[in-house]
């Protein structure tokens, strides 16, 4: 299929919706976690594109829902912070309920800046 | 593409003609600007429907009405729901032939096609695929009575309140 | 209240096991989520950022206290122990898991209600005046109406895949409480200046969004008993003629404005001419029967003014404060409308945990006949209270934490919720809220600025109505970063109108002292009684434009 392709910002990381739960999950070597801290990150140009033929495979197999790639920086610990702040949100939760979302669960995504 | 109606799929009569192409068969379905040479041109006992899309007014089909045998109505996406109107017009219009929709539409959207005055579907073969005529039975039975008066064959639940009503009007 | 009867109940127990079924489909392929989403949408079922969420129809705001309860239920053991009452009188919860929500739909079903229509592009759920049935300026209990609407509007075979969404509002009342002309119809129940005949005033192409627009009239006076068969007209039209090239042009505000309101009552009206009204309206029994469940409740008969209440509100301060906000005078007399803030200082506005809706449910039962009203400033409201009993409900609500004496003032904050919880959202509502509710916590503060209605959207979508906000604020994202425009001027009543924008977006962290500017321009130049809508009226924009484009210094100079 002829698509335009679209320039891809690097490091990125492939995070979906889970169908049944709702849930963000990220892809990792071992398929889906919840997990932000397990998710591959494809630093260059091929890996990201094997993660767009994963999206595509998922969303079509139904398992996710909203499977997109999303650039990361990496931190010093070398978890994946997303570059925009709507995805920082997204995979932290609402800021205004530390006690909610993934900031709940995981202590590394707690203090972020 | 398969064809459906109440009934389940079944084998389509009806043969289409492209434009510029000689109008004979039994049932033929062409397009509006074919549509006065077709009629004009017709045997005795050929039917003839009419193809549209669903931004077709009323007008333009109205002095045709008497004279085809099938309105098909296009749906580019299923979520467009213009023919539902067109088709509910033509029945308000007082056309009793056949109201077919063509084109993308789910089995979920059966009830609503059929009280709208739709009699058939025309899906690509993908959706019939995943959606097997036990999904359009299904769906069709997944309504026992619904809020609009006029739509559908069955009584309205406002009918029914008003039969409930009168029945127990009638044994007090 | 509205109940359900065995034809309603067995309607929506119907629809419960199509979900059931659709859900089912999706997971086994016969249904793709393109085919999907619209069927989800059209049970409140949407993907948020961080889970799905649900959206669950309170119709017209009217809510019983078992329903309440029933709620607070579905929260606790499906969801966060919370839920979040919307600006259309709605209520969601933002984690439930889609595999759960055919089990929570029964749970609804179970006291009459349900998820049906509250989102996708459908006739949404039908708003009407929070003080419906209590006010004293009412020509005529709006909620029948609202009723009758909601009924004929559900599952409409012919309307249930429109251009874009579709939201109808009614008001019983001169006074618009219910934001008509923000609505794609709005219906003001209105007499006949001749006839004395009760009939219906008709707004069309009123909406906010992209591009907000205030409703024309398109029917000065409709006979009650043709309201189906005209809504079908209107709907028919719109359904044929909206367009679906663009979602951002699909609503039917933008088709009125294209072809003019002149045009679109004609085509309206041939489509009406058309048709034959009796075989479509409700029998005159049927609004009988649906009218008898909105009866007034058993009041008893009360001097106006309660003694009791004088002496409660001589003797404890705060109690007379919040007496003085959050009551609404009643068509009874011994009886006030009670409004029960869910924006307490620095808190997410129209947010109530499991708790807080038992609590209300109880006192509810208690002193409002078992009767609970959504108001679309995402407050809640108690109807029916006797003005005896104020003293004990308000002991009630601070128990709970709901005694905020602020329903009007500049902390009863509107706000979406924003990139805290929504897909759709360009920034954060909630704490833009938060902060200047902080900055404005002070009681008395709050009480001279007087009536001020402050409304925060997260997108362009506006569903925090920031366009008719006396102040309203708008999150949008500039090179990477959340920025906020602020408009000037909108007003939600009958005298609706759309804010002025007054500058460039600002950061977030500037928001508090910009509203600061703008309450300094409004308490420099007021006159005496004038509320701050009133004020801008009277001066326009331009005094409060140099108020927020100044710097905190010159304004602080300006106004000593």
């Amino acid at each position: 299929m002829a698509t335009t392709k679209q320039k891809i910002l690097l490091p990125a990381i492939l995070l979906a919706n889970d169908l049944l739960d709702g849930d963000v999950v990220f892809w990792t070597e071992r398929g889906w976690s919840i997990d932000p801290a397990e998710a591959l990150v494809a630093r260059d140009e091929t890996a990201a594109v094997r993660l767009q033929e994963v999206a595509a495979a998922a969303l079509a197999r139904g398992a996710v829902v909203d499977a997109y790639l999303v650039d990361v920086a990496l931190r010093e610990d070398g978890l994946p912070v997303p570059n925009h702040f709507r995805e920082r949100f997204k995979i932290a939760g609402p800021s205004i309920r530390q006690d909610l979302g993934k900031q709940a669960a995981f202590a590394h995504l707690r203090g972020r800046a | 593409m398969p064809l459906l109606d109440a009934a389940g799929f079944r084998a389509d009569p009806w043969h289409r003609v492209a434009a510029g192409e000689p109008a004979t068969g039994e049932a033929v379905l062409v397009g509006l600007a074919e549509l006065p040479a077709v009629i004009a041109g017709r045997s005795n006992a050929q039917r003839v429907g009419v193809e549209v899309a669903n931004t077709v007014r009323l007008p333009e089909l109205s002095p045709f009405l008497g004279q085809i045998d099938l309105v098909a109505i296009a749906f580019p996406a299923f979520a467009d729901g213009r023919a539902f109107s067109l088709a509910r017009q033509l029945r308000e219009a007082g056309f009793k032939g056949a109201v077919r929709a063509v084109g993308p539409v789910i089995a979920d959207q059966f009830t609503h096609l059929v009280a709208c005055g739709f009699d058939e579907v025309e899906v690509p073969d993908a959706i019939a695929a995943r959606q097997p005529e036990a999904q359009w039975r299904s769906a069709l039975a997944s309504y026992g009575a619904t809020y609009q008066t006029g739509y559908g064959a069955g009584a309205s639940i406002l009918e029914r309140r008003r039969a409930l009503r009168a029945g127990q009007g009638a044994a007090s | 209240m509205y109940r359900y009867d065995q034809f309603d109940e067995a309607f929506v127990r119907e629809r419960v096991a199509q979900f059931r079924g659709q859900v089912a489909r999706r997971i086994d392929g016969s249904l793709t989520e393109d085919e999907f989403k619209p069927l989800r949408l059209k049970n409140g079922v949407y993907l948020q950022l961080h889970a799905y969420m649900l959206r669950i129809a309170i119709p017209y705001g009217t809510l019983s206290s078992v329903q309440l309860r029933q709620l607070a239920l579905i929260g606790e053991r499906y969801d966060r122990g919370y839920g979040h009452f919307t600006t259309r009188q709605n209520l969601q919860f933002n984690w439930p898991k889609l595999r759960d929500i055919p089990d929570i739909l029964d749970l609804l079903a179970d006291v009459g209600m349900h998820c049906i229509q509250t989102s996708g592009n459908c006739i949404r759920n039908t708003t009407a005046d929070h003080f419906a049935g209590a006010a004293a300026d009412e020509v005529e209990d709006p909620r029948p109406t609202a009723e009758l609407i909601r009924q004929w509007s559900t599952m409409h075979p012919e309307f249930d895949y429109l251009p874009r969404k579709f939201k109808i509002a009614v008001t019983g009342a001169p006074r618009d409480r219910a934001a008509i002309r923000a609505h794609d119809i709005g219906i003001q129940v209105v007499r006949h200046p001749v006839s004395g005949e009760v009939g219906y005033r008709l707004f069309v192409g009123g909406g906010l969004g992209r591009t907000p627009m205030i409703g024309k009239l398109v029917r000065d006076f409709l006979p009650k008993a043709h309201l189906l068969a005209y809504l079908q007209s209107l709907m028919r039209v719109y359904n044929l003629e909206g367009r679906r090239d663009n979602k951002y042009k699909a609503r039917v505000k933008i088709l009125v404005h294209e072809i003019g309101i002149e045009e679109f009552r004609g085509r309206v009206e041939a489509e009406f001419a058309a048709l034959d009204p009796a075989a479509i309206a409700a029998d005159p029994e049927e609004v009988a029967r649906i009218e008898a469940y909105f009866a007034p409740p058993a009041f008893v008969t009360l001097p106006e003014t309660s003694q009791r209440l004088v002496a409660d509100r001589a003797r404890d301060p705060a109690f007379d404060r919040w007496v003085e906000t959050n009551t609404f005078p009643h068509r009874e007399p011994g009886y006030a409308a009670v409004t029960v803030s869910l924006k307490p200082v620095g808190g997410v506005p129209g947010d109530a945990t499991s708790d807080q809706m038992r609590a209300v449910a109880d006192l509810a039962d208690a002193h409002s006949f078992g009767e609970i009203r959504v108001s679309h400033h995402q407050n809640l409201i108690l109807p029916h209270v006797r003005q005896d009993a104020l003293h004990g409900l308000w002991t009630g609500l601070v128990a709970a934490g709901l005694a905020e004496a602020n329903a009007g003032l500049i902390t009863d904050i509107i706000a979406c919720p924003g990139l805290d919880y929504c897909a759709l959202a360009t920034a954060r509502s909630i704490p833009i809220a938060q902060a200047i509710s902080r900055r404005f916590a002070s009681a008395e503060r709050q009480r001279e600025i007087g009536e001020l209605g402050i409304k925060i959207s997260g997108c362009i979508n506006a569903c925090g109505h920031h366009h008719v906000g006396h102040i309203g604020i708008l999150g949008l994202e500039k090179s990477g970063q959340e920025s906020y425009q602020v408009t000037l001027g909108g007003d939600a009543t009958e005298n609706a109108a759309i804010g002025q924008l007054l500058g460039p977006g600002i950061a977030a962290t500037e928001v508090p002292d910009a509203i600061e500017r703008l309450v300094a321009v409004y308490l420099a130049h007021r006159r005496e009684g004038e509320t701050f809508a009133e004020a801008v009226r009277r001066l326009g924009i331009e005094p409060f434009k140099a108020g927020f484009l100044a710097t905190p210094a010159e304004s602080a100079n300006a106004a000593a």
